[in-house]
């Protein structure tokens, strides 16, 4: 029998507000505990939760970028639970009335296009964080109570590990553009919760699912989802039931375990938040949001493709991340040459970028810088092979590549007449190679260029000296 | 007339022709309390030393200042569940029996911006629950008209405080009849504004979708005076309204010459003690004498009021009560053996026996499976019930109600029958299902001299009507800062 995997995805996002969703605490990330408190994010009693209308306004823009309906009247909700790490034991959130429904993603997994179909996005307040390592037992730091996220759910519409990643990417690659998440997985602004079922190919009836939580990287949403869907299914093959529950996913290990039954779910017994108003937003407002989008990632792709003339890989990958079109975007306004950008900034900026472990945000390179060095070798002052020494250089002090030329003496050697004299010398020197030539081994060339680059310190001018050897080997051999 | 028993405007004048100062007054109301509050028990806790303090350093201040605001220098208390910075706020519950909030209630920011000098923290049912402030971890609170019967709940200490002359005036809060059933009892003016009007912030919730805070004071202008402190938006009280300020003592006194008041059979239904119906009828009369013209209106669905009440009340008291887990802050079971008996140690041990049981019934009433049943079907109520008063205020200006079926019971006595003692609520729990205002005044006194009280209730945003209703009967009536038979030493 074939089986089919069937898997719908809730990514939690934290917004990038500068303040948490009822306070006024920051939201900044990575502070000293417990620093970013105040009675209301503590939960103390009798203090009220007020909207934070950026929360609001991020939520609506998102869900406009992931094309989704902006309800014009939706509400908040409590969703009742113990846990140390929620100080009102209710998890302000969305229940039968979320601000966005019906969205939809197109994402591509070997060159097959599909739609990923979006059920809602709602505005939740996220929890904060037990510290379980001290020797003073457990300790709760409640900087992140409050922080502001919106819950994304699909419809059941991913059938593979492949295509959970590439939609879980598509939505960080939109929401980074729209501006309202950094989308960093690493400080977990970006969290998958994977639910998952087997049925046998070309059923219309969804099989018993399970629900994996909190996966924390885009390698733990596919170990999770190979782990999973291949649990279930040798289940099946034993003739198991799949037994509906909520399974805790241990990355180190690679594999997942039972945490909670279907009858061991919580009843979270929501009901309408009364401390808070109904978010009521009128079209103009949503029209205003709609119309400030920034070009998303899909359009800015095509416009690559189509103004640029970039093969449709390089205008993908350069479109990957905002930053990343940006720098593109802006040193091709300085220096019209897109293919050339393009290649270096897909071939030999990304490995520096992942030796050093800096990401694009922070690159000290400028576009200007770049194009200033591409202009170098363009114009033959510096050899390609230098240039991508230079940039090693900007990488890491961040100078212009004109100044790295000149300090280090990089600059090509294009004189003929100092060249000729080096390439005589060598050339009688070697007069093996001289030989071999002679004799039709044209390999040799190829020996006396290294020599010419060696005394040069790779300065030679690859194509002056070529010309130069020929001319002056064949003098040689007459 | 000993100065801690007259009300505020009469303080007012007596402060403003400099005869007394703000220590004379204050203390006066000190000593008054250090007579008599052994034998009331309204407060939980005094601030007499720091309340004549600030008495002496507002007089220093107030003698090269010609003007004084309404409630500057005035002495008074607040229900011990209004956030006070660094003075115990206990709820009357074991829970928070250490709680000293980092912050203020903003009624409390309001008063103490006025110039208000807080005397203490009153007693209350738990957490709000209750009609007799028997409900009280700490101490009962004793009835001064009658010292073996209850002042009614929750708000119990604040009303008695001001029965007993032991405050000017004091804040409570209702959510079901907190202020002006106790009011009713113990022969003060109670009310609760519109929901919305004043700032819930910093009021520990219980319902928060019919919490309202409102003044306990000697007479209707007092009350008029405390309203003008306390009302006015709050940004930190997303439900807060934002409207003008009103002045509610300019129009105090136009009188009611052709007002319509509404008069509801089904508020003079079963139970009603002969002696509040007479009352009542009373003040029909002389209503009728001021020129006002009574007529009969009916509400449809009011039966369903007290159900519905305790439903949507009992459901949010579950969800804002869960906060006290003894994880943060309050009380914390001593011995436990995990996370989850840590939970149920604390919250079994923390809370009281009516406490427990809302938060039962609310936790039944949303579980899933029950939700639509109970919580929503109680949500439908609520919504029919507003119809009801707005087809009911299409025929009337003000509605005249007893406050509660009957005058205050002895204590003990309804302790042992819930539903009996939820009973008390059921002239007063509509109001707040429909959000509008409503103000108790007394209206006479039962058989056994104790005080009788008339509920009167508007549309929302309607207390200047209200207020002006209830001083025009005060004024003709008499019936005017009435005294407890206490005496001067108990």
């Amino acid at each position: 029998m074939e089986y089919e995997i069937v898997i719908g995805m809730e990514i939690h996002i934290e917004l990038g507000t500068k303040t948490k969703i009822f306070c006024s605490c920051p939201t900044e990330f990575g502070q000293d505990e417990n620093t970013h408190t105040c009675p209301v994010c503590l939960g103390m009693p009798g203090v009220l939760p007020v909207l934070n209308e950026k929360v609001v306004e991020y939520a609506t823009r998102a869900g406009l970028a992931l094309n989704c309906e902006i309800a014009h009247f939706s509400k908040m909700d409590r969703k009742n639970y113990f846990y140390p790490d929620l100080p009102k034991a209710y998890q302000t959130s969305q229940f039968d009335l979320p601000i966005c429904t019906g969205g939809v993603v197109g994402i591509e997994v070997d060159g097959v296009k599909k739609d990923i179909g979006i059920t809602r996005i709602h505005i939740e307040e996220d929890a904060g964080k037990l510290l379980h390592e001290s020797a003073d037992g457990t300790l709760l730091d409640v900087n992140r109570c409050g922080v502001p996220l919106i819950e994304i759910v699909t419809e059941p519409d991913l059938r593979s590990a492949e295509e959970a990643r590439a939609f879980a990417e598509k939505v960080r690659n939109i929401l980074e553009y729209t501006g309202v998440s950094d989308c960093k997985m690493e400080q977990g602004s970006m969290r998958f919760d994977v639910n998952l079922s087997i049925r046998e190919k070309g059923s219309e009836v969804l099989g018993t699912r399970t629900e994996m939580k909190n996966l924390n990287s885009f390698r733990a949403l596919i170990r999770a989802v190979q782990y999973e869907s291949k649990r279930q299914i040798i289940e099946l093959k034993k003739g198991h039931t799949i037994i509906q529950e909520t399974r805790k996913w241990d990355d180190t290990k690679g594999t997942s375990s039972s945490l909670r039954s279907k009858e061991e779910a919580h009843d979270y017994r929501y009901f309408p938040e009364p401390d808070l108003v109904p978010i009521v937003l009128e079209p103009a407002y949503i029209e205003k949001i709609k119309s400030e989008l920034p070009e998303l990632p899909e359009a800015k792709k095509q416009r690559y493709i189509d103004e640029y003339k970039l093969p449709e890989y390089d205008a993908g990958v350069l479109t990957t991340t905002g930053v990343t079109a940006r720098f593109f975007e802006d040193a091709v306004a300085l220096y019209n040459e897109p293919k050339q950008i393009s290649n270096w900034m897909m071939v030999e900026i990304p490995p520096l970028l992942k030796e050093n472990e800096v990401s694009m945000e922070n690159i000290s390179i400028t576009p200007a810088q770049l194009v200033e060095l591409l202009k170098l070798v363009k114009n033959n002052e510096i050899s390609g092979n230098t240039g991508k020494e230079v940039l090693k250089e900007m990488f890491s002090t961040g100078k212009n590549p004109g100044d790295i030329v000149k300090e280090k003496g990089l600059a090509q050697m294009s004189d003929t007449g100092e060249l000729e004299a080096i390439i005589e010398k060598i050339v009688s020197d070697n007069p093996k190679s001289v030989e071999d030539i002679g004799a039709g081994n044209e390999k040799a060339y190829g020996f006396l260029t290294g020599q010419v680059m060696k005394a040069t310190k790779g300065k030679a001018n690859a194509q002056v000296a070529n010309e130069i050897i020929r001319a002056v080997v064949a003098k040689h051999l007459a | 007339m000993e100065l801690y028993q007259k009300t505020i405007h009469e303080i007012n004048d007596l402060l403003d022709k400099k005869e007394v100062t703000v220590t004379d007054v204050t203390q006066a109301v000190v000593n008054r309390i250090n007579a008599v509050e052994k034998a009331t028990d309204a407060y939980l806790s005094l601030q007499t030393e720091a309340a004549l303090e600030a008495a002496q350093g507002l007089d220093a201040e107030l003698s090269g200042r010609a003007k004084r605001t309404s409630l500057e220098g005035i002495p008074y208390g607040l229900k011990d569940n209004m956030c006070t910075k660094g003075i115990l706020t206990t709820c009357a519950s074991k829970m928070l029996y250490n709680f000293n909030p980092p912050y203020n209630a903003e009624v409390y920011d309001r008063l103490s911006e006025e110039g208000g000098i807080l005397l203490g923290k009153t007693n209350m049912d738990e957490f709000a629950m209750g009609s007799s402030t028997e409900n009280s971890a700490y101490k009962k609170t004793r009835n001064p008209w009658d010292l073996n019967k209850v002042p009614g709940g929750s708000s119990g200490g604040s009303a008695v405080a001001v029965a007993a002359d032991t405050a000017f005036y004091t804040l409570g809060s209702d959510t079901g009849g907190s202020i002006r059933q106790p009011a009713s009892f113990c022969g003060v003016v109670g009310m609760k504004p519109t929901y919305g009007l004043v700032s819930r912030y910093g009021l520990v919730a219980f319902a928060s979708s019919l919490d309202q805070i409102g003044p306990f004071t000697k007479d209707v202008e007092d009350c008029a005076l405390v309203l003008n402190a306390i009302v006015g938006h709050d940004a930190k009280d997303s439900t807060s309204l934002n409207l003008e300020k009103t002045d509610y003592t300019q129009t105090l006194k136009q009188g009611v010459k052709g007002l319509k008041i509404g008069v509801a059979k089904e508020f003079f239904g079963e139970g009603l003690q002969p002696e509040v119906r007479k009352s009542l009828e009373d003040a029909i009369a002389i209503y009728k004498t001021l020129g006002a013209s009574i007529v009969d209106v009916s509400f449809q669905h009011l039966d369903y009021a007290l159900s519905a009440y305790y439903m949507i009340s009992s459901a949010e008291a579950s969800s804002n009560l869960a906060r006290y887990d003894g994880i943060r802050y309050g009380f914390r079971a001593e011995e436990y053996s995990d996370l989850v008996d840590l939970y149920k140690k604390t919250r079994s041990q923390g809370f009281g026996d009516e406490v427990k049981r809302r938060i039962m019934l609310g936790t039944y009433a949303l579980s899933s499976g029950y939700y639509d049943a109970y919580y929503k079907k109680a949500m439908q109520v609520r919504t029919i019930i507003k119809a009801d008063f707005d087809q009911v205020f299409g025929g009337c200006d003000v509605l005249l109600t007893p406050t509660a079926p009957t005058t205050a019971f002895g204590i003990g006595e309804k302790t042992s029958n819930p539903l009996e003692m939820y009973l008390t609520d059921i002239y007063t729990v509509p109001v707040n299902i429909a959000g509008i205002p409503g103000v108790s005044i007394p209206c006479g006194l039962d058989n056994n001299g104790m005080p009788i009280g008339m509920q009167l209730l508007g549309p929302i945003l309607s207390e200047e009507t209200l207020l002006k209703t209830a001083w025009a009967f005060e004024h003709e009536s008499g019936l005017t800062n009435l005294k407890a038979p206490l005496g001067t030493e108990v």
